[in-house]
């Protein structure tokens, strides 16, 4: 049993999740489009390639690493048999996210954030209630235009997180940011396709493990 | 502190921290009770939740006790049903209370304990229902299944146009129907109703938004697909014109059309025998009206019903009537003779009675006088000082 925790962590690419998407595939999906100059946020000017007629371009090299880190980590909590909750609060692809989510077997939340859910959570579900162990962000901004609620709460409950940030986006409370476009409805559904792969090819990977080692 | 005493003082030191509190009680000689210590349980967990085992106990405690009744009863055990129960119950424990839900009852335990969600999440932890996190895990999964069913829709209006097929097709008359039938005869769940389905607190807003939705959706020109769908949301209202059954008129030895009518005024109620072939005579219980109704006013209401149908010296009446004043026996008198002449006249005339308002009861009643007040309405007299 230890062995079949500890073994996915010695490799860096476990999952080999570098071979689901390619820079081209990014290129095509149009992550790489930011909003204009006048929205960009200070602390995503690392994550800017430069600059053309006033709209944000998004270095997709960068996007490449951290995408993979993020996938990577993803995996590992999907074979470790974590809880994985899906948050965008764009109202146009709420009825993707929740179907990727369902697809998966994992959780999803597209609807209006209740203040107490992740900080109230014995009192508003009931005692015993187990939380997420990966929130996944895939547009970290609500319907305001103000950071979502539930990257300050789960940094509070200790909680990772996986966001996809945009140009007008705080990268700072989110573990593991990936810069790029949340708006366009082709990046979206790269991003709920990469997701959903992962996870179940993790999962697969655990159930193929268990499955050997009760032949042992 | 005051919870620091009050553990001091208890005899024995058998206490616990979560004990419930009725043994406790009985344990313990406190001087005084604290109510610091009751604060901490109480409003943890919300309403009472049933477990599954004791919902069985309840339902076996149930059939036990309705056969132990039917023997009480010198009934058959096996053909004990419901109604036979609440007899026996009212015979067994007469009560004079006002309220039914106040008096005795025994009845199965579905009925009783509310209809409530189980657990969960299951053994490691992990929730059933993927929209469990968002905390309205119904209502939000009927909004998912909703829109999954108009998105449906809307691809299948694109294949038709694909097709270069009319959006519409011969299902026109359907959607004509569905309109009509909306508009005569069915309505939306309501917000309770919902609730009950849903087995979860709804607000305005949420409960707005979805009878939108289901608006949307069928109003599409390819909604009808998902009619089954929406019929599950809708439910039938019958129109309460068809519901009142206009007795045939009947024929005495003389071979005279008579049809009877009762009507009710206050606390006067009257019955009228309306004769066809008449010549406008009135008789109130025994006595000619000019007699029994000196006023003027109180003929003219008598007479009204046959004015409305210009039918004034042709019938004759004989009534009977009793309680209220004056004006109270007129008034039923003249409900009870309109109510009779329906089986004289058509239907179109029918409605125009009803319109009139010569078909409906007069719901006034005296009101009651209240306390701190004079009479019904009226105050004492302010003094201002």
């Amino acid at each position: 049993d230890d062995k079949l925790l500890s073994e996915p962590l010695s490799h860096p690419d476990f999952f080999n999740v570098k071979e689901l998407f390619s820079l081209k595939d990014l290129f095509d999906a149009r992550v790489h489009l930011g909003h204009k100059k006048g929205c960009r946020h200070r602390f995503m000017e690392p994550y800017i390639f430069g600059c053309r007629l006033d709209q944000d371009i998004i270095d997709l090299d960068q996007t490449m690493q951290h995408l993979q880190l993020a996938l990577n980590f993803t995996a590992h909590i999907a074979y470790r048999k974590g809880i994985i909750l899906f948050i965008s609060r764009k109202r146009q692809f709420c009825h993707l996210v929740e179907s990727t989510a369902r697809e998966c077997g994992e959780y999803a939340h597209t609807r209006y954030w209740q203040g107490g859910l992740l900080t109230n959570a014995h009192i508003q579900f009931g005692s015993g209630v187990r939380l997420p162990d990966l929130l996944v962000f895939l547009s970290s901004l609500n319907n305001a235009f103000q950071p979502h609620v539930a990257i300050r709460d789960a940094a509070k409950m200790n909680i990772p997180t996986v966001g996809v940030v945009d140009t007008n986006c705080n990268p700072c409370l989110i573990t593991y940011p990936i810069p790029g476009n949340d708006d366009s409805p082709t990046a979206m559904e790269l991003y709920c396709k990469l997701f959903r792969m992962t996870i179940i090819r993790a999962k697969d990977k655990r159930r193929q493990s268990e499955v050997f080692d009760e032949l042992r | 502190m005051a919870a620091a005493v009050g553990r001091v003082l208890r005899l024995g030191g058998r206490w616990s921290a979560a004990a419930p509190g009725g043994p406790r009680a009985q344990m313990l000689r406190l001087i005084y009770t604290t109510t610091a210590v009751q604060r901490k349980n109480a409003g943890a967990s919300g309403p009472e939740k049933y477990t599954e085992a004791f919902i069985k106990k309840q339902i076996e405690e149930f059939n036990l006790g309705k056969r132990h009744l039917a023997n009480m009863m010198g009934e058959d055990p096996e053909t004990f049903t419901q109604e036979d129960i609440d007899r026996a119950i009212a015979y067994l424990f007469p009560s004079g209370l006002f309220d039914k839900q106040a008096r005795p009852m025994m009845k199965h335990p579905t009925e009783i304990f509310p209809e409530q969600r189980k657990i969960q999440w299951g053994e490691d932890g992990r929730p059933f229902h993927f929209l469990f996190y968002t905390g309205k895990q119904s209502y939000y999964s009927l909004m998912h299944e909703t829109y999954e069913k108009l998105l449906s829709v809307q691809k299948y209006q694109d294949q038709l146009t694909a097709q270069d097929l009319p959006p519409q097709k011969e299902k026109r008359e359907n959607i004509c129907d569905i309109l009509n039938r909306n508009l005569a005869g069915s309505r939306w769940l309501t917000k309770i109703e919902l609730e009950e389905m849903l087995l979860e607190k709804l607000s305005d807003d949420d409960y707005s938004r979805f009878i939108q939705l289901l608006q949307k959706l069928m109003t599409l020109p390819c909604g009808n697909i998902e009619e089954k769908y929406i019929q599950k949301f809708s439910k039938v209202v019958p129109a309460q014109l068809q519901k009142i059954v206009i007795e045939p008129l009947k024929y005495d030895e003389r071979g005279v059309a008579f049809s009877t009518g009762e009507g009710k005024r206050k606390t006067a109620r009257a019955t009228a025998v309306v004769y066809d072939n008449g010549t406008g005579k009135i008789t109130v219980n025994g006595i000619d009206v000019l007699h029994y109704f000196p006023v003027l006013q109180d003929r003219e209401q008598l007479l009204f019903p046959f004015q409305f149908l210009d039918r004034v010296g042709k019938h004759d009446m004989v009534c009977t009537v009793s309680g209220g004043g004056r004006s109270a026996q007129a008034g039923a008198i003249r409900l009870a003779s309109a109510k009779a002449l329906r089986s004289f006249v058509t239907e179109k005339e029918v409605e125009f009675m009803r319109q009139a308002g010569l078909l409906t009861v007069d719901p006034r009643v005296k009101e009651r006088k209240k306390p701190g007040q004079e009479g019904a309405r009226r105050k004492f007299t302010w003094k201002k000082r």
